[in-house]
């Protein structure tokens, strides 16, 4: 089993899910994006539909010490509406890419949300009082007539029911002309970057009507590209390094301080191919679809489609680490191309000691990667074993020769149910897993 | 490599996923479109090399079969008939020379260099032998009709939008012709690439798709080459601008090839439709 410094007994249980049980997913209702807060108290999801909703960790009962505080929904708002740009005849579509959230620095709470083109940033926070006994207007709201006032009184806070408000206070956009892919909080709490397939910008959190355009691979002819920006990422305390992946499976890190637009890399991370693995497909499967820092600052991982790999930043010809996630899919690769699934874009997680990693699978498989023991496991996302504070078994595919009992055949995989999207929480063992329009929770139990 | 993969089939795949991309909400992705332009490349090299290695079979089976009937029909007045065809269809080796030196009356066959093209995909010896192609130029083709160029060039209009300037320019690019035979070899002049205005209706494109297709499997079986109707390559080419994918960067270096060797190679007239998607035009 995959433990993460609870010792051999460590082992997942199911803590709750959220979402509809209907088998018919409405197409607004996928999940398109999950992201704990930097306390883990908070965890929000974007969906299709331009929707966000953050659940909220109640706090530890004492009646259940064995169980960790639940997650209940704490707001919901509609970030991003469908546009249409009339210049380019395009429809832009409301589905949240990426969801990143600020450090807290006062009561209210404050994300960032994009979809394709325009990134928001929102407010977060509780209103449990209201003021009550204005002189100039009713209970109701509506204005007294002054000439009937004949007494003046101070209005006093009175408590109400929590109201928690969503308010959009910065909106950032027309600042890219491809598909946004990424964004990005800096160590400094006063940047961020937006990265599309061929540029990464630089805003201020301050500042919408400006951003600075860091990276720019877009040739001067467009028919000699031959690869994108695929995901980037600030590091984690360096406010002067960021990182990008490219779909040609190559990982370039920059430093700010060299210069104003970083075009010239300073670190360049690629692993040599290997000539005997060549095939039709070869260029679709080492498109990186992902990128993250350790939270050390020392690693970083990418997701690629079959393979998690993690690298040294003080190595840059190729990975420490490389975890196989599904290496039994590398033969079907020609039907996962007709059936658009090798497209997929697998998101990748650290666990806060970065002693782990986590990443998605098809039929609703996840697989945790313990870095120390080198042990892996294949856990399930099912309504099946949905009961509370149910182990999870370990799963296994069967990749050839006589199936074992419990173990699922290659071709009996649902590739419609894919795990795209996970995060795991920054302190414990908490974990977040996107099952199209359901969001599951699991939690570790300590034997 | 998967054995049982089609190379055909991959192409006609891609070009479908391309097609569908048009029409998918939110605007064509770009990553996507990149990626399927890249199995594109992949399945025509496999294709081409597949294609070259057949028609060397196909060649030396009939050049051994031609001169074991010479060999058994000596025959003058059969020989006259003979010859010809024979020079016509086994131009440039060995046997046109036997045929030619039977025959010194019959004029020899334009001599044809080796295809340049074989030689990025496998081997000097194959090319030799591409010789077999020179017939699919043999009689030139119909000039496109080009509004802006002057007779006798050869030109491919494309439009380009720029989505950062919003500047729309046409752009002639002449680049193509040159994936065609090279103007020093008379039985080439015709290039058939249609330099068709750019319509404005996606939908019409959407049409050509599947007779693209097919014309594309047709000529991979028999040739001759058929007729410019057939080779929309320009309708092709503003097909495949709508997603701006790279065709040209990964093409061209064979085409670099190519015309390195500085020869001709006829056959690409299923090159040069194959080519013309080369002209990636960025349209969004």
């Amino acid at each position: 089993m995959a433990g993460v410094g609870g010792g051999n007994d460590f082992q997942w249980c199911f803590s709750q899910v959220k979402g509809a049980i209907d088998e018919d997913v409405a197409e607004a209702d996928i999940i398109s994006t999950v992201e704990f807060n930097y306390s883990g108290e908070l965890l929000a999801t974007g969906d299709k539909g331009g929707r966000v909703v953050i659940f909220q960790r109640e706090q530890e009962s004492k009646n259940r010490p064995h169980s960790r505080g639940e997650y209940n929904v704490y707001s919901t708002f509609q970030s991003h509406e469908p546009e249409f740009d009339y210049l380019k005849s395009l429809e832009i579509e409301e589905k949240i890419n990426k969801i990143r959230w600020l450090p807290q620095q006062n009561a209210a709470h404050f994300l960032l949300s994009t979809n394709d083109k325009t990134i928001k940033l929102w407010k977060i926070s509780e209103r449990d009082k209201r003021a009550e006994g204005y002189n100039l207007k009713d209970e109701d709201g509506r204005l007294r007539d002054p000439f009937r006032i004949t007494s003046l009184r101070v209005p006093v806070l009175m408590p109400m029911d929590l109201m928690v408000e969503a308010s959009p206070r910065r909106i950032f956009a027309n600042a890219h002309t491809y598909h946004i892919n990424s964004i990005s909080v800096n160590s400094d709490h006063e940047t961020y970057l937006s990265a599309d397939d061929l540029r990464i910008n630089l805003w201020h959190l301050e500042i919408t009507d400006r951003s600075f355009n860091i990276v720019d691979i877009k040739p001067a002819n467009m028919e000699e590209l031959t690869e994108v920006i695929t995901a980037a990422e600030c590091h984690p305390h360096q406010c002067n390094v960021f990182v990008y992946s490219s779909s040609k499976g190559t990982i370039r890190l920059c430093d700010m301080r060299a210069a104003a637009l970083c075009d010239r890399h300073t670190k360049f991370f690629e692993e040599p191919e290997d000539p005997s693995s060549r095939s039709f497909f070869s260029e679709i499967i080492s498109s990186i679809s992902d990128v993250k820092f350790s939270h050390s600052g020392r690693y970083m991982m990418t997701r690629d489609y079959l393979s998690v790999k993690v690298w040294d930043l003080n190595m840059e010809n190729r990975p420490v680490e490389t975890y196989q996630v599904h290496e039994y899919l590398r033969s079907k690769l020609c039907s996962l191309y007709e059936n658009d699934c090798i497209f997929d874009k697998f998101e990748c997680c650290w666990n806060g000691s970065d002693g782990a990693i986590m990443t998605g699978s098809y039929n609703n498989f996840f697989r945790m990667f313990d870095r120390n023991t080198r042990k892996d496991v294949t856990l399930e996302a099912s309504r099946e074993s949905s009961k509370p504070r149910a182990v999870l078994k370990p799963r296994k595919v069967c990749t050839g020769g006589k199936r074992k009992k419990d173990e699922i055949s290659v071709d009996s995989l649902d590739f419609n149910k894919k795990i795209l999207h996970t995060a795991w929480h920054p302190k414990e063992n908490v974990i977040a897993v996107a099952a199209t329009n359901n969001l599951y929770i699991f939690q570790d139990k300590i034997n | 490599m998967e054995c049982a993969v089609d190379a055909q089939s991959l192409i006609s795949i891609s070009l479908r996923k391309i097609h569908n991309s048009r029409t998918q909400r939110g605007g064509i992705k770009l990553h996507k479109n990149l990626l399927v332009s890249y199995v594109l490349r992949n399945a025509r090299q496999l294709y081409m090399s597949e294609k070259y290695a057949e028609i060397y079979r196909m060649q030396q089976y009939e050049e051994v079969m031609t001169v074991c009937n010479e060999i058994q029909e000596l025959d003058p007045l059969d020989l006259a008939e003979d010859g010809e065809g024979c020079c016509i269809s086994s131009a440039g080796g060995e046997p046109a020379s036997l045929c030619c030196a039977l025959h010194p009356a019959a004029s020899p066959p334009t001599p044809v260099q080796a295809a340049p093209g074989c030689a990025a995909l496998h081997g000097e010896e194959a090319c030799k032998e591409q010789d077999f192609y020179r017939s699919c130029c043999a009689e030139p083709y119909p000039l496109p009709s080009c509004d802006f160029s002057p007779p006798g060039a050869h030109c491919n209009k494309t439009t380009v939008l720029d989505l950062d300037t919003h500047v729309v320019t046409t752009v002639e690019n002449g680049y193509l012709h040159q994936d065609c035979c090279a103007p020093p070899q008379p039985c080439c002049q015709g290039a058939p690439v249609l330099a068709k205005k750019r319509k404005a209706d996606f939908a019409y494109y959407a049409e050509e798709l599947p007779d693209f297709v097919q014309c594309k499997k047709a000529r991979s079986d028999d040739f001759p080459c058929p007729t410019s109707e057939q080779l929309d390559s320009s309708s092709i080419s503003n097909l495949i601008s709508i997603f701006g994918s790279g065709f040209t960067e990964l093409v061209n270096r064979q085409a670099d090839f190519e015309q390195s060797l500085n020869g001709q190679f006829c056959s690409k007239q299923v090159l040069a439709s194959l080519g013309a998607w080369t002209r990636a035009i960025v349209a969004f």
